[in-house]
């Protein structure tokens, strides 16, 4: 058993070898480069040389794209380019935080249930149920109606929607190395059940959980999108990309450009998003060589 | 058999409980005067006392909950505050608008999702796995909605082929009503249609790498048969399980659809309770989707152990 104080993470090692592999994956590069585009370019916004996203201009009312408009003016004439770059800012940051929000929640519930068990986990495990059981638009819909249609209240009700997948996973995973070796032999030392959790078992949970993060921050994304597009998300006159497809959608016949940009931005960096968490899952998957 | 559906049921249950006590405590997140919200717009002090006393707003919470479940058990899950009529009477209205959008979108996720995925697992490493799996990425990344708005744009606005909106019933007038909903049923079948392709391809991959499959083609069976008879047959239990898995995120996906192409179903139901603060519907609507939800899963829970000759052997 000497080799419980010198491998603490038994399961994670390596990450040079995860990090070679995820780099060779050329879908996941491929998401990589779509995701840190988005990225910089909501965390440039505000330097980026691009017109006031909240300028409205009566001369300039639902125009084309053109040169002077690159994508376009919207139905009270502000500029649709600006208005999409800050946009990018209400999506990612939706689709970060509340997952993060997810996770903060799901992780220490998945990780108590599965390691005590007993009546803790059945507990655990019947509410996490009771949540699954309510289709995940449906709840953050109703969870957007009583607290109220704002940005950050649909990043709670988006992150509660989100928590379960992460306390079912994080459980899982605790019950399959909970009886290994190494466990037992932190047991067998003495530490407390807080150091075990810590120090043995939450390593084990890393990989997955991140996969499964990236991959829901695509979902979350699409979730705010929905919300926002029926109105109970990002309020205006702040740009979100889904409160924008919901004004457009009224236009269809005179602007329909305003409705192209915003769909295909979430497309794309959803689709950015749902590549990299592919990626992350064979380049950490441990089992796969 | 039967120990199985009890002990199925005796987790269900506890989670229908647990989700009726979830959307009670909805209710409790608004903020203010719970009585003043209920009573709307009438703000006279007779209505307000009328409202705190019927839904015992005076007492204990663990009070109140019991009087509202018992109301719940009895089908009364209390009254639209816009339209007067019983929350159960106005979802059981809308109710069959969402289950023929959701049947015919299934239907077409199948029809999509199921033969792209058994080509992909046969057609393992080659170009057609790669395009279908880019599709099915590509299915899963859209947002409907904008799907909904872009074929409504070329569809309806520049072809004028489809209504963009509008409903009928198919029992008044069948052609009209397939013409209304197909277009939103592709765009909610797009989604499942591409999750079912991956569901599909890596239960072919599973069932292919089988003994029996290689005992059949070593017989000399042809390469179709094999597939669709030896192989298929037995990946479809488990495809037929996780379809039951994916009735909650049909229902969600509903809404947004209703929404687009203005049908009159339940997911446009609760939008509209939301915008008109009627929140007894909001919670009628969340408590019967999530109702349905566990009855699909008990049912495909029982329908795979009945179907299934090897769980019954492991009781």
């Amino acid at each position: 058993m000497s080799a419980v104080s010198e491998t603490p993470a038994p399961a994670y090692r390596g990450g040079s070898r995860s990090w070679r592999k995820l780099r060779s994956h050329r879908s996941a590069l491929v998401g990589f480069v779509i995701v840190a585009f988005f990225v910089t370019v909501a965390l440039l916004a505000p330097v980026l040389p691009i017109a006031d996203p909240a300028a409205t201009s009566w001369s300039a009312v639902r125009k084309a794209p053109s040169a002077e408009y690159l994508l376009g003016t919207d139905e009270i004439g502000r500029d649709i380019f600006s208005r999409m770059i800050w946009g990018a800012r209400a999506s990612l940051i939706a689709g970060v935080i509340s997952v993060l929000l997810a996770v903060a929640l799901g992780v220490p519930f998945g990780l108590v249930a599965g390691y005590f068990g007993g009546w803790i986990d059945q507990v655990v495990s019947r509410v996490t149920d009771a949540l699954l059981a309510m289709p995940f638009l449906i709840l953050a819909v109703a969870l957007a109606a009583f607290l109220g249609p704002s940005l950050t209240n649909a990043m709670i009700a988006i992150g509660l929607a989100a928590m379960p997948i992460f306390v079912r996973l994080t459980r899982g995973q605790v019950l399959s190395v909970k009886t290994e070796d190494y466990v037992e032999g932190a047991r067998a030392i003495g530490l407390t059940h807080f150091a075990i959790m810590l120090r043995y078992i939450l390593p084990n949970v890393f990989a997955p959980v991140l996969v499964q993060a990236t991959l829901t921050i695509a979902t979350a994304i699409i979730l705010e999108a929905a919300l926002s597009f029926l109105g109970l998300g990002q309020q205006p006159p702040a740009p979100s990309w889904g409160s924008m497809l919901n004004v457009a959608k009224n236009f269809l016949t005179q602007a329909p450009w305003m409705a192209w940009w915003p769909g295909a931005a979430i497309f794309l960096v959803v689709l950015g998003f749902n590549l990299l968490g592919d990626g992350l899952r064979d380049a950490l998957d441990p089992k796969e060589t | 058999m039967l120990s199985f559906i009890l002990r199925r049921l005796a987790i269900a249950v506890p989670t229908l409980i647990l989700v009726s006590v979830f959307v009670f405590t909805l209710q409790k997140l608004l903020p203010g005067d719970p009585a003043l919200i209920l009573a709307g717009e009438d703000r006279d002090p007779a209505a307000i006392e009328f409202v705190r006393e019927k839904y015992h707003l005076n007492e204990p919470i663990i009070t109140q909950y019991a009087y509202w479940v018992q109301g719940v058990v009895q089908g009364d899950m209390g009254v639209s505050l816009r339209t007067n009529q019983p929350v159960l009477t106005l979802i059981g209205d809308k109710l069959p608008v969402t289950i023929q959008l959701a049947a015919m979108a299934l239907i077409i996720a199948f029809v999509i999702g199921v033969p792209a995925g058994i080509l992909s697992a046969v057609k393992k490493g080659t170009a057609i796995d790669y395009a279908a799996n880019i599709v099915a990425l590509s299915g899963l990344s859209i947002p409907n909605f904008w799907l909904g708005i872009m074929l409504i744009l070329l569809v309806s606005v520049q072809l004028g082929w489809l209504p963009a909106s509008g409903y009928e019933s198919p029992f008044v007038d069948p052609l009209r009503s397939l013409e209304t909903m197909i277009m939103p049923a592709f765009v909610l079948g797009t989604a499942l249609a591409a999750t079912l392709m991956r569901h599909t391809r890596s239960a072919m991959l599973g069932v292919l790498k089988a003994d029996y499959v290689r005992t059949a083609r070593a017989k000399g069976i042809r390469e179709v048969p094999v597939i669709l008879k030896h192989a298929f047959r037995n990946a479809l239990l488990p495809i037929v399980t996780l379809t039951a898995l994916l009735f909650g995120e049909l229902l969600g996906g509903a809404v947004l659809t209703e929404q687009i192409f203005t049908i009159p179903g339940f997911g446009k139901l609760i939008v509209d309770a939301v915008f008109t603060r009627d929140y007894a519907v909001v919670q009628g609507v969340v408590l019967c989707a999530a109702a349905g939800v566990i009855l699909v899963n008990l049912v495909a829970d029982v329908l795979y152990f009945v179907v299934n000759p090897r769980m019954r052997a492991s009781l």
